[in-house]
């Protein structure tokens, strides 16, 4: 095949199955990083451009709790679950929120201030040279055949069924989380309703900086820590948010896994570096086209 | 006597920049000077289209990167003079600008979306210009080489060996013109029916529609003008600096850039990013000189303390420094000429 002067190459099915599962895996991460991100748009209506520098805040928490302290990044994520949590509802209650004066534009302005200071702390007092966690199993795995699977990409990928599931339970069931979708459809109601809208805005901003603290755990044995190992993520993961449809879980677990497999195809055909920029072709495309996603609601 | 006042205001003030650097000697100082008027300027492009038009772009480095990028290649490679160069990297600066300005207003993007689709642009161009090595020679980057005759100094743009004034003054003078005439189109705009067309799709954009305005127009006008004046930065950056890469071009640095200094010195306003300008590098300058030294020159200290600044100037003072000094100035004249 010939494509403006570019010849793309022809490989077995093998070659490509094997490509597209390696996709999934590395789409599931995706998902993970998107999950908090899309929680936090659907009921605050803001573009969070700290979540990449809270991921990445995140996954120094765990590397330092397993240099320091020995402890398994996975069992750090009862540590850095909660913590993330407390982090998050303080960021929006006391800075957020408090420098926004409620205006879209601003609050984007803030986030991104945030992001920036955050990733030059991490700059100043980490360091840019990586670190990585080595974990006993980081190399074993099943081969699927076509390909290999290491355990922690299956951990990766069952993570995130798991918190897009725990999430679904969490805003269905619960008080609080009828709460929040209250306050995400019609805000103003909410508070006349009694439901305290600031409290309620914090909370969801816990649990998103919550959810970047469990993809966080899940990340770190596959993935180093390094300062500016979060921005690598933002642009893909508001991708993932918005093909999926701004604040639905499910629309950024399979939004997740469509630019993961997309991404490993376009390595692929397009080569290494050719190959990503199908993630911000399908980005434009998705905002003009299509801005409420695959699964979002009409806009209103 | 408030027009006149003015004038005198910023004819007092370009002096005072155009002199300024005939009192300094010091190679460092004047660099730093030019780089305080570089960011000034690359601040006024992103301020045409998000402090009078509204339009938050995060990914202003298209714009800086293409011009630049324009303006190495076709010196490079097809051995343009520079000052013809120039006139087609502004150009095609502006045809990208038109491009993603149609596209983005056409199918009414507004606020976060806008934001993040000039993001998105911004990191396809980032790839590109790494990936297609036969033209930006991808990672490595692009030199342009080092003009060393004094009789070519003009002719190449270039101001390194042109002798005793040009070479320590060259490219303060150089900045200082793209300066005035940035802040020129940017004062028109202020002044201009397009300017308060401008200002009316920014406050709101369904009541500008209903009043007879071409919102779409408008909007496409003040992309263009920005990324015009954005791209004149680029072409500066390579003819200073005879170097251009893909991070340093389409990297979020520039984008982040262009909007500190306008945010802290006052959004929509004419002398908001000179102010902001002066502001951050003469605190950037101030902090090396200080705890800097003492934390033995680790980076990011400056990045962490123009982001707390930046959280700190849209928390308490939204009208940013000018918005500071006038009411400064109206307590002081007891609110008579505010």
């Amino acid at each position: 095949m010939e494509f403006l002067g570019f010849s793309l190459p022809s490989y077995g099915w093998s070659t490509v199955l094997g490509s597209a599962i390696s996709g999934v895996f590395l789409g599931s991460i995706y998902a993970l990083v998107a999950l908090g991100l899309t929680l936090i748009y659907g009921v605050l209506h803001i573009i969070n451009f700290a979540h990449g520098a809270l991921l990445m805040l995140a996954m120094y928490a765990v590397y330092f709790l397993w240099s320091g302290y020995g402890i398994d990044p996975y069992l750090a994520m009862l540590i850095v679950v909660p913590g993330g949590f407390f982090f998050g509802y303080g960021l929006q209650r006391l800075v957020i929120g408090k420098a926004s004066h409620g205006k879209d534009e601003i609050i984007l302005l803030v986030t991104l201030g945030i992001a920036i200071v955050i990733e030059n702390l991490s700059l100043f007092l980490f360091s840019a040279s990586e670190r990585s966690v080595l974990v006993p199993y980081d190399l074993d795995g099943i081969d699927l055949g076509v390909t290999y699977a290491v355990y922690p990409e299956l951990a990766a990928l069952g993570g995130s069924f798991l918190i897009t599931l725990a999430l679904w339970i969490f805003m269905t069931y619960t008080d609080t989380g009828k709460a929040i979708r209250a306050v995400a459809k019609e805000r103003q109601g909410a508070r006349l309703m009694g439901i305290n809208v600031d409290h309620i805005f914090a909370v969801t901003f816990g649990i998103g900086v919550a959810c970047v603290a469990a993809a966080a755990s899940l990340l770190v044995p596959t993935y180093a820590v390094h300062p500016q190992v979060g921005s690598l993520f933002v642009l893909i993961a508001f991708t993932v948010v918005v093909l999926g449809g701004m604040g639905s879980f499910v629309g950024a677990l399979v939004g997740g896994f469509l630019i993961g497999v997309t991404e490993q195809l376009g390595r692929l055909y397009l080569g290494e570096s050719l190959g990503v920029i199908t993630i911000s072709v399908i980005f434009i495309l998705v905002l003009l086209f299509r801005p409420t996603g695959l699964f979002g609601a009409k806009s209103g | 006597m408030k027009e006149f006042s003015h004038l005198v205001g910023w004819a007092l003030l370009l002096i005072a920049l155009a002199v300024v650097p005939l009192f300094v000697h010091s190679a460092r100082w004047i660099d730093f000077l030019e780089m305080t008027l570089f960011v000034a300027v690359l601040g006024q492009g992103w301020n045409i289209l998000a402090g009078y038009g509204g339009q938050y772009s995060f990914g202003h480095a298209l714009f800086f990167g293409t011009g630049a990028y324009i303006q190495a290649i076709l010196q490079v490679k097809l051995g343009f003079s520079p000052w013809v160069a120039m006139w087609f990297a502004v150009s095609g600066s502006v045809l990208v600008a038109a491009s993603v300005g149609y596209l983005s207003f056409r199918y009414g993007l507004r606020g976060s979306y806008f934001a993040l689709i000039t993001l998105a642009f911004a990191e396809a161009f980032l790839v590109l210009s790494r990936s297609l090595k036969s033209i930006t020679e991808g990672g490595n980057g692009i030199q342009v080489a080092l003009n060393q005759d004094p009789e070519q100094a003009i002719a190449t743009f270039q101001f390194n060996f042109a002798g005793p004034f040009l070479s320590e003054y060259g490219f303060y003078y150089t900045i200082f013109i793209i300066l005035i005439v940035a802040f020129a189109i940017t004062a028109w705009v202020e002044r201009s029916r397009f300017g308060a067309q401008l200002v009316a799709v920014r406050e709101n954009e369904d009541a500008a529609k209903a009043l007879g305005i071409n919102a779409f127009r408008v909007k496409m006008g003040a992309i263009c003008l920005s990324a015009g004046i954005t791209a004149t930065c680029g072409v500066y950056y390579v003819q200073k600096f005879l170097f251009i890469e893909p991070g340093i071009a389409y990297g979020p640095a520039k984008s982040v850039e262009a909007l500190f200094a306008p945010i802290i010195g006052g959004l929509g306003t004419l002398l908001g990013p000179l102010l902001g300008s002066i502001f951050i590098h003469g605190v950037g300058e101030l902090t090396k000189a200080t705890i800097g030294q003492a934390l033995g020159g680790r980076p990011g200290v400056d990045l962490i303390l123009f982001g707390t600044i930046l959280i700190l100037v849209l928390a308490f003072v939204p009208r940013g420094l000018v918005g500071l000094l006038q009411s400064g100035w109206a307590r002081l004249t007891g609110g008579r000429d505010a």
